[in-house]
């Protein structure tokens, strides 16, 4: 176990080498220049065109010891490693907007994003396993042919549409008022309320987010689950458990179920790109202060370090993700040897 | 789950049975044609076919269906035929009449006129009726500048159309050319492009779009690049998977043993067996691009704002929650495309590989 382990993370440094680069490389390599843009104000204009020489003068010496500041003014090859070798120790450096340091920020929102996300794969199993079983067991009946086609529509709706129409339509607009328009708590919530009314009002806030961040996964894990279903009852074992007399609850649940629910476990890392991704919609649209929000709205500021910071811790929960599902895919199923499932 | 990455979980394996067959033979035209033949017996696979169809056939037929000018115009004794000159100068191959150039059609005294079934076009601004509901006027209502919806998704559809194309186009080149060089040559090779496959997973691919298109000038062509340069990983695995399997093959190792070039061998024998699996995540592929794109410019970046698209109509009903003409319609436009895309993928699916229809 002690040399997969080690295996798996070995290879996982050239990845998380070729992740950092690249995203160094699209966020440095972008037109634009984030000195000028942070010098802001009237001086924007191409470095403050129309001013007098003298003042001109002073624009760019600004400009200089700002780019100075932040190490923009050295070669790209050496920012690059001065910013990797600064990621070891967790410095992901100073936003540019506020001065603040980026770790902290992203300290900050991460716990917001993280909640959601939990929640949703929470929320993608509890639905999509129960309805798998269903459908495989139902197989061609009614209801299997209800809960497929009800996934599948459902994994072709739009996130983007969904959640416009929540907010136009249950979200206190002209219609209903069922959900908040947004934020994480009511105005009014305060720290003194009861522990039940603060959980409830949270849960409120939540619950609409979580739905939407998290239906397409049902939706299409419901769909793996049944055909996973389909292929362990197919199997002999199945047979021979119905021949010796078994009850076919205990066939189910405790022979095929728990088989089926083995290749389920690595869709969970195959959820988590996807997940951040999404956020990043749901949190702007339903002003959620996350990692999304954050993010976005470093990217329209041009916020380098926060933008590169996001990006790299995205991917490496991505990576943590991985290698969890497969270590746990090992643990659950011993037939699985370590280090035969690379690829 | 998955935002961008829409392809389902349940994308089988190769097909077996299409494996044996080697180059473009008679015999491989008559796998197209059962393949073919499958798919029609699927109906909705061939109802979302018959929908993709028509959604090409009213983006082809934009200018026909909405425009601010009249197809037919009789004025001062004169005949004209404006819809279709202006499909002329757009191409370069006539010049307006002068009389013409500077004409508003919808006020001119005209003896005859005869205008399109919408008659606006998707960037026509009218600020003096702003957020209408939908009525005899506007079909599907107008967004804060006036601007009438239904011209908006008529004109978006190309917008929508092309990006899923142009950006799959992308992907399908970048994806079977390393996933061939993966699959066909292994070892090293394989091991180096099977990082960049981890690369690519790992990112968050539509945060990463969100980046690139916001610090880059806006414009649809750097959008339909960027969605395809980042989609490619289905496509690849799949191609290498593949090559894997059937650079084993007697016939492969016949062709080696006879002398032929390895890129022979590479394009000519393998490559189309191994192209039916990736057709399926081709057309998904399509409807992934056409909502990485919605999603974009539903965040407002990627193509210039005065580009409408049904993503940017669709961002228009968040501040105006009021405007639910703004929400449902162009939502319902993307849904509908997607799911025809991924009902025609499916069938691609099940047609491809029999064995596994009903267990998916």
């Amino acid at each position: 176990m002690a040399a997969y382990l080690l295996q798996r993370l070995l290879l996982m440094i050239p990845t998380f080498i070729g992740i950092t680069l690249l995203c160094f490389l699209i966020v440095h390599l972008a037109p634009g220049d984030p000195a000028e843009l942070m010098a802001g104000g009237g001086l924007s204009a191409r470095g403050g065109a129309g001013i007098s020489l003298q003042k001109r003068g002073a624009v760019d010496q600004a400009l200089a010891e700002w780019r100075a500041l932040y190490g923009l003014d050295k070669p790209l090859h050496v920012q690059y490693l001065v910013w990797l070798k600064n990621l070891a120790r967790l410095d992901f450096g100073n936003s540019f907007k506020d001065n603040r340091s980026v770790w902290e920020k992203v300290r900050e929102r991460l716990p917001v994003t993280l909640k959601l996300e939990f929640f949703s794969i929470l929320l993608v199993y509890i639905v999509a396993i129960p309805l798998g079983i269903y459908s495989a067991t139902h197989r061609d009946t009614l209801g299997d042919y209800a809960t497929t086609l009800v996934a599948f529509v459902l994994f072709a709706v739009p996130v983007i549409w969904a959640a416009t129409m929540a907010l136009v339509f249950i979200c206190g607009g002209d219609f209903l008022y069922l959900f908040p328009p947004g934020g994480l708590t009511s105005i009014d919530y305060a720290r003194d309320w009861p522990l039940w009314e603060r959980i409830k009002d949270q849960t409120w806030h939540l619950f609409l987010p979580v739905v939407l961040l998290s239906y397409a996964g049902f939706a299409g894990l419901s769909r793996y689950m049944r055909s996973s279903m389909l292929e362990v009852l197919r199997q002999d074992f199945i047979q021979v458990a119905r021949a010796k007399g078994l009850a076919e609850r205990v066939v189910v649940f405790k022979h095929a179920v728990r088989n089926s629910l083995i290749p389920q476990v690595t869709i969970l890392a195959e959820l988590l790109p996807g997940l951040i991704g999404g956020s990043v919609i749901i949190e702007t649209v339903f002003s959620i202060p996350g990692m999304g929000q954050l993010g976005f709205d470093a990217v329209l500021a041009r916020d380098y370090p926060v933008v590169l910071a996001l990006l790299t811790v995205s991917a490496l929960l991505t990576l943590i993700g991985i290698l969890l599902s497969d270590i746990l895919l090992a643990v659950v199923d011993p037939r699985i040897a370590f280090g035969r499932r690379i690829q | 789950m998955a935002v961008v990455d829409k392809t389902p979980a349940t994308v089988a394996a190769a097909p077996g049975a299409l494996v044996v067959l080697g180059g473009a033979t008679p015999e491989a035209a008559g796998q197209w044609g059962s393949v073919w033949r499958a798919l029609q017996r699927n109906r909705l696979a061939m109802a979302g076919l018959y929908i993709v169809l028509l959604l090409f056939a009213v983006a082809a037929g934009a200018d026909f269906l909405a425009n601010n000018k009249p197809y037919y115009m009789v004025y001062q004794g004169r005949i004209y035929f404006p819809v279709f000159r202006s499909g002329l100068v757009r191409f370069g191959l006539g010049k307006w009449q002068p009389e013409l150039l500077n004409m508003d059609f919808k006020t001119v005294k005209a003896e005859r006129i005869v205008f399109p079934p919408i008659p606006h076009l998707a960037t026509d601004i009218d600020l003096t009726a702003p957020f209408e509901a939908p009525s005899a006027a506007h079909w599907l209502g107008t967004d804060k500048l006036g601007r009438d919806v239904t011209a908006g998704l008529i004109h978006g559809s190309r917008i929508s159309l092309s990006i899923g194309f142009v950006a799959v186009g992308i992907a399908l080149v970048v994806g079977v050319a390393l996933g061939a060089l993966a699959g066909y040559f292994g070892s090293w090779i394989d091991l180096l492009i099977s990082r960049l496959f981890e690369v690519m997973l790992t990112l968050p691919t539509l945060f990463l779009l969100i980046t690139i298109a916001a610090m880059f000038p806006p414009s649809i062509f750097l959008t339909m690049t960027i969605i395809g340069l980042t989609s490619w990983v289905g496509m690849a695995r799949f191609t290498r998977s593949e090559f894997l399997k059937i650079r084993g093959l007697d016939y492969v190792t016949a062709a080696l043993a006879l002398g032929v070039p390895t890129r022979k061998i590479m394009f000519r024998h393998i490559l189309p067996n191994a192209l039916a699996p990736v057709l399926v995540s081709v057309v998904l592929g399509v409807a992934g691009a056409i909502l990485t794109e919605s999603s974009l410019s539903f965040l407002g970046i990627g193509v210039p704002a005065e580009t409408v698209t049904w993503g940017s109509i669709l961002n228009e009903a968040r501040s105006a929650t009021f405007g639910w003409w703004l929400a449902v319609f162009p939502g319902a436009a993307i849904f509908v495309t997607v799911l025809s895309y991924y009902l025609v993928g499916e069938g691609l699916r099940d047609a491809l590989d029999p064995r596994l229809k009903g267990t998916k």
